[in-house]
């Protein structure tokens, strides 16, 4: 039987992180809850060195870089971060705000929009939304720089209360309409033509661009800017509870998928409830709310009722078994993996980003995912395997079931389902007992070990968070 | 024609993004055209002319070859009522055939279920792409989904053979269907052995490979060559999936556009040349829609969203030719500034599922719906 403190750390850190290994599970346990939910909160380790990887990977600035490889930059920052739970509330952005390379094809201009989200992942919201509404790549992704005071084009203008916001139900068409012609002028500003290498993009407001007439935006009536509609947005309380609602799908349990929220109700209303009145108590301050959200029992409760998204099962992986700290050459190849899983970084499939949950899961990604993360939890050469293969001989001779129960408290601990427990059981004791006494026995049972940890990473109970 | 007897092939090809119906389907001759299109409108001189009315986009000229051979149908003016402008809602809508509520199968996948109602074969549906497209989801209804037909296959670097088929025996037992009611355990056991079966026998398409025809690199012609691969090995798959993304024209769509429209037309024109000169096209209709079309007006240098667009039909069974009628684009009849579609996708739908696969439409979509006569 796992040990319930470290179980439960072990969740926290698979919601509110990546994944720990186990050394830092059981240092966090020592520690205690909440304790460690603040440290989340408010962390106090140094953020990671943006620069650090283009120090090694230079070909990764100012180039285009293969599909799928831009997010390398970013991908580090996940693996090494000790600051996990900014850095999932970065990604947490990136899924809704989702802005891609696809149309962008400027990674400096992406992983600048990046930096922005770090400032603001787990700052004030309405602020944020000013800074999305200023931040080049979010501008271009959305045709904001072609918003004119004659000519409005309304992209911008829709998703920011449809995707960003409120969500379907809660504004009319001309809302939609008031709402873009608010944000007209609000541009980038031109850059030199191309020469050596592109130009990072800068905001820009031009009055002369903007429509400074009179707007009716949700019934209120004034010369509304930019500032203003999101101060309005801000005041909705369908906009509290739709980033409650996202705050629960991805930190909680899945929820269906976001176009249906109009239609569907919650899955547990009293959370959402709960979620929603802790960030409009506090102003719209992102903190308070994650606090309340990691130290509440419907959190707690909701152990494995998540299927991992593809980042989250790389990443995850990864931070367990080690061995990807320093920016390698094949970190390109890393960055990659979880784009053939079905999310690839920095390149959303729209602007509605991806469909979450179950809809990660069919037979390609599946494959995909089962094929990468049993490569690297069966990989005896990293140094988080070792560790298991070191516990696990620190134990000594063990029979087939103590060997099975041993290396899924050590890969998760992951609780499995009788039938699954039986099949990895019957599967240890086709060689019989796990023996340490002679260097012969002693390699095929470390070997042994990167094959149960390979089994046990393609089991269905794994692919849950 | 058809005394082969093989059985009917869908392939539905998703323009997703909402492609801009008015500079598809030009109405070249209509000086409110030019009057809504100040900025982004084809010029009259290139657009390839269909008759006295409209003309197709001028990157279109493959596809008039098919068009001119009588081999493809324009259907015009096809939507639902009172369009929803969100892109995600609007192709659920088209996915799953449920306009006033969240649906969660998709037309295909009961198409799929009703082609093969004893799930004999593992690959009925194959689809590419990287993710499973709604449309096609049904309750235990197997879909093959392929990013790439080299590397499909699970724990394949498993080098020695007879440990990795021990592996993939228990990898079987494990993913067997449990007792229980967890909807989502089962369909991760469901997944995780279709991917095992799929893999084995999608594997043999390519090996037996061999063409003339030279696709282009881009992703669209890819898709395409590896649907003609999956086809042309005769595994029985009846509908085959992709997409083409990127029709979110708001801005800088002139050029976009003209891409997009290129890279389609070619890839459709290759792969039907393809399947001919294996003597397997006779048996194969393509399908594309997109959930919605665009503004009336332009924007000053793109369009933004719409309701009402074009589907068309391309096979040597279709009935070449126009269906349906150009909605009106007289200031008055606009709604939102949009046109208002004038045929219901799901008659479109109703014409695909009788009158080619032979299955009852009604049940998929929901009703009766006025079917346009290509089949």
């Amino acid at each position: 039987m796992a040990d319930q403190n470290i179980a439960l750390m072990a969740h926290l850190m698979r919601r509110a992180g990546f994944g720990a290994g186990r050394e830092e599970l059981e240092a966090r346990a020592a520690k205690g809850y909440e304790a460690t939910v603040e440290e989340l909160v408010n962390p106090k380790e140094e953020p990671i060195d943006q620069y650090r990887f283009v120090r090694y990977h230079p070909e990764f600035i100012r180039t285009v870089t293969l599909p799928g490889m831009g997010g390398a930059n970013w991908l580090h920052t996940m693996i090494t971060t000790k600051r996990p739970l900014e850095e999932k509330m970065v990604l947490f952005w990136h899924q809704i705000f989702a802005t891609g390379i696809s149309k962008v094809d400027h990674y400096n201009v992406m992983n600048a929009q990046l930096t922005m989200f770090r400032e603001n992942a787990m700052g004030n919201y309405r602020d944020f939304l000013v800074a999305l509404a200023k931040d080049p790549a979010m501008i271009y992704w959305l045709d904001n720089n072609e918003n004119h005071a004659e000519a409005v084009n309304e992209n911008w203008g829709r998703e920011l209360l449809e995707l960003f916001s409120m969500g379907v139900g809660n504004y009319t068409e001309d809302d939609v309409r008031e709402c873009s012609r608010a944000f007209t002028g609000w541009t980038i500003a031109k850059t030199p033509p191309r020469a050596y290498g592109r130009y990072d993009w800068v905001f820009e407001f031009l009055e002369s661009d903007h429509d400074d007439g009179e707007k009716t935006f949700l019934g209120h009536t004034g010369n509304f800017d930019g500032e203003d509609v999101i101060g309005i947005i801000c005041q909705q309380p369908a906009t509290a509870r739709f980033v409650a609602r996202h705050l629960y799908n991805f930190f909680v349990a899945d929820e269906p998928q976001v176009p249906s929220w109009s239609v569907t109700p919650p899955k547990d209303p009293e959370a959402i409830e709960i979620l929603a009145k802790a960030f409009g108590d506090s102003g719209y301050e992102l903190k308070p709310v994650l606090s309340v959200l990691f130290n509440s029992e419907f959190f707690k409760n909701a152990r494995f009722a998540k299927i991992k998204s593809p980042i989250e099962a790389v990443v995850g992986a990864v931070r367990f078994a080690g061995g990807a700290e320093f920016p390698a050459p094949g970190i390109g190849n890393l960055a990659r993996q979880s784009g053939y899983m079905g999310q690839e970084l920095l390149n959303p499939p729209s602007v509605e980003g991806w469909h979450t949950g179950v809809e990660w899961v069919n037979s390609g990604a599946l494959m995909k995912r089962i094929n990468f993360t049993a490569g690297v939890l069966g990989d005896i050469e990293r140094p988080g395997i070792q560790t298991i293969i070191g516990k696990l001989q620190a134990e000594g001779d063990l029979a087939p079931e103590d060997f099975v129960n041993t290396c899924l408290d050590l890969a998760g601990p992951l609780e499995v389902k009788p039938a699954t427990h039986r099949e990895l059981i019957e599967h240890a004791s086709e060689k019989g007992d796990l023996s340490w006494n002679s260097n012969q026995a002693a390699n095929a049972s470390t070997a042994r070990v990167g094959e149960m940890l390979k089994l046990i990473a393609s089991v269905r109970e794994f692919q849950y968070s | 024609m058809t005394s082969t007897k093989k059985d009917p092939v869908l392939v539905v090809l998703q323009l997703s993004g909402g492609n801009d119906y008015m500079n598809t389907l030009v109405p070249y001759t209509d000086p409110l055209y030019r009057d809504y299109r100040q900025n982004v409108s084809i010029p009259e001189n290139d657009v390839l002319v269909l008759d006295d009315h409209i003309g197709l986009h001028p990157s279109m000229g493959p596809l008039k070859g098919l068009y001119d051979q009588g081999k493809m149908a324009i259907v015009h003016g096809v939507g639902y009522p009172d369009s929803i402008r969100s892109h995600f809602r609007s192709m659920d809508i088209w996915h799953t055939c449920e306009p006033d509520k969240n649906g969660e199968e998709g037309w295909l996948g009961q198409a799929a279920r009703d082609l093969d109602p004893n799930k004999e074969n593992i690959v009925t549906t194959v689809s590419f792409g990287y993710s499973l497209f709604r449309a096609l989801v049904s309750p235990g209804v197997p879909v093959a989904c392929v990013d790439n037909l080299d590397s499909y296959g699970l724990l394949t670097d498993i080098g020695v053979q007879e440990e990795r088929t021990k592996i993939l025996d228990r990898f079987a037992r494990m993913y067997a269907p449990a007792v229980g009611n967890d909807m989502v355990m089962d369909y991760l056991g469901q997944t995780g052995l279709e991917a095992m079966a799929g893999a084995d026998i999608l594997k043999v398409a390519h090996q037996n490979y061999a063409s003339s025809v030279e696709y282009a690199e881009t992703s669209i012609s890819q898709k395409l060559k590896s649907i003609a691969k999956v086809h042309l090995a005769g595994l029985g798959t009846r509908i085959f999936y992709c997409d083409q993304a990127g029709f979110d024209t708001h801005a800088n769509q002139l050029g976009t556009h003209a891409t997009l429209w290129k890279d389609v037309s070619e890839g459709i024109v290759d792969f039907f040349s393809d399947l001919r000169e294996h003597n397997a096209a006779d048996n194969v209709v393509m399908l594309l829609f997109t959930e919605f079309g665009r503004r009336a007006k332009d924007n000053g240098s793109g369009t933004d969203h719409g309701s009402g667009g074009a589907a068309f039909a391309i096979g040597d069974a279709v009935k070449g030719g126009q269906y349906g009628e150009y909605p009106s684009i007289k200031l008055e009849d606009l709604q939102h500034g949009d046109l208002v579609p004038n045929l219901d996708f799901r008659g479109l739908y109703s014409t695909v599922l009788e009158d080619w696969l032979g299955l009852d439409a009604k049940p998929i979509v929901k009703g009766t719906f006025e079917k346009p006569r290509f089949l």
